[in-house]
């Protein structure tokens, strides 16, 4: 068990995650997509020009004005911008989560490897993916005006940190608090103090708000469609590095035994 | 090269875990790229450009909606 064997490991279910969340986009986020840009197409076209055809959904392209506009079709975003998209984020997340159970292993209470390894991937969906998404919760294109994009991003990244913080500090002082008061006790303070601390920043927060008259049913299916991506990276993610790093302690023990076993002799 | 912490409970077998001082460069590393990699993804060209443009903004368009980040 070393720090390599884990970010192998860790990229492999990045990758894995990656092409799951991708099928699950594709197949089951991609039709509400469609749906939010034929709406902002038949609203845009008697306000503003947005792209001459539903071929290219470039808002962003639309503000740079003058300047050369990088036309990607919808085809290209659809298909291979989202199969890019999701795989990145796959591997990064895949290699950061496995390097935080390389960190945690034997160090978050007494747990084999594959169980801390599941123990991790859990918090990190709830805390990066999870949480996040709670309180500014993922919006399909036409919602969202580009000139608050900044104060969005803004917002969204600083919510994500705080409850990754949190996250990290709300699990060193369960396995501190495990060690005087029980594990009950310490896993049931931890939850709390992260769930306290997330709930009040929620509160304090600014709210996002942009939705307008955009129609409900779509909003609901696109949000569905994008909490079952994310959960689905991190499933896979989870499941896949769980499993790896079990089968890779289970090889290092045996061998450990068969090395013990001859000296023996 | 992993380590082997003397077992808390008597009789359990040990746990193994990986020093921090080796983990510390991966860590480091993959870390400052990771985070590169997800703000390409999920932030770049939007409240930031770097570089200026619209290019990888419209090519992960679709991911970066789907996926939870701020887009429009």
């Amino acid at each position: 068990m070393n720090a390599r064997a884990f970010l192998v490991r860790g990229l492999l279910a990045g990758l894995l995650a990656g092409l799951a969340a991708f099928f699950v986009g594709y197949q089951v986020g991609e039709p509400h997509v469609e749906a939010a840009i034929a709406l902002e197409d038949a609203g845009a076209a008697d306000s503003h020009s947005h792209g001459e055809e539903p071929e290219a959904h470039s808002p962003a392209a639309d503000e740079a004005g003058d300047e050369e506009v990088f036309k990607v079709s919808r085809d290209t975003q659809r298909t291979w911008g989202l199969l890019t998209g999701s795989l990145t984020i796959g591997l990064a997340w895949g290699g950061l989560l496995a390097l935080v159970a390389a960190g945690t292993l034997g160090r978050i209470g007494r747990f084999l490897p594959g169980q801390s390894t599941a123990v991790i991937s859990l918090i990190g969906f709830v805390s990066v993916a999870l949480v996040p998404f709670l309180k500014y919760p993922a919006t399909p294109p036409t919602i969202g005006s580009g000139d608050t994009i900044g104060h969005r991003t803004a917002l969204y990244f600083s919510f994500l940190l705080l409850s990754v913080v949190v996250a990290v500090l709300a699990t060193y002082a369960a396995c501190r608090l495990r060690e005087r008061i029980g594990t009950y006790g310490g896993v049931i303070a931890g939850i709390a103090a992260y769930l306290l601390v997330v709930v009040v920043a929620a509160l304090v927060f600014a709210p996002v708000n942009e939705l307008g008259d955009f129609p409900a049913d779509t909003l609901w299916s696109f949000r569905l469609s994008s909490m079952l991506t994310l959960a689905t990276m991190w499933g896979v993610l989870g499941v896949v590095l769980t499993g790896l790093v079990s089968r890779l302690y289970a090889r290092e023990t045996a061998v450990a035994q068969r090395r013990e076993l001859a000296a023996s002799l | 090269m992993s380590h082997s912490v003397a077992a808390p409970v008597a009789g359990a077998p040990a746990l193994p875990t990986i020093p921090l001082r080796e983990l510390a460069p991966w860590a480091l590393f993959f870390g400052l790229l990771g985070t590169l990699v997800i703000f390409f993804v999920s932030a770049d060209q939007g409240a930031v450009s770097i570089p200026a443009g619209t290019a990888i903004h419209e090519w992960v368009h679709d991911g970066r909606h789907l996926l939870g980040y701020p887009c429009h």
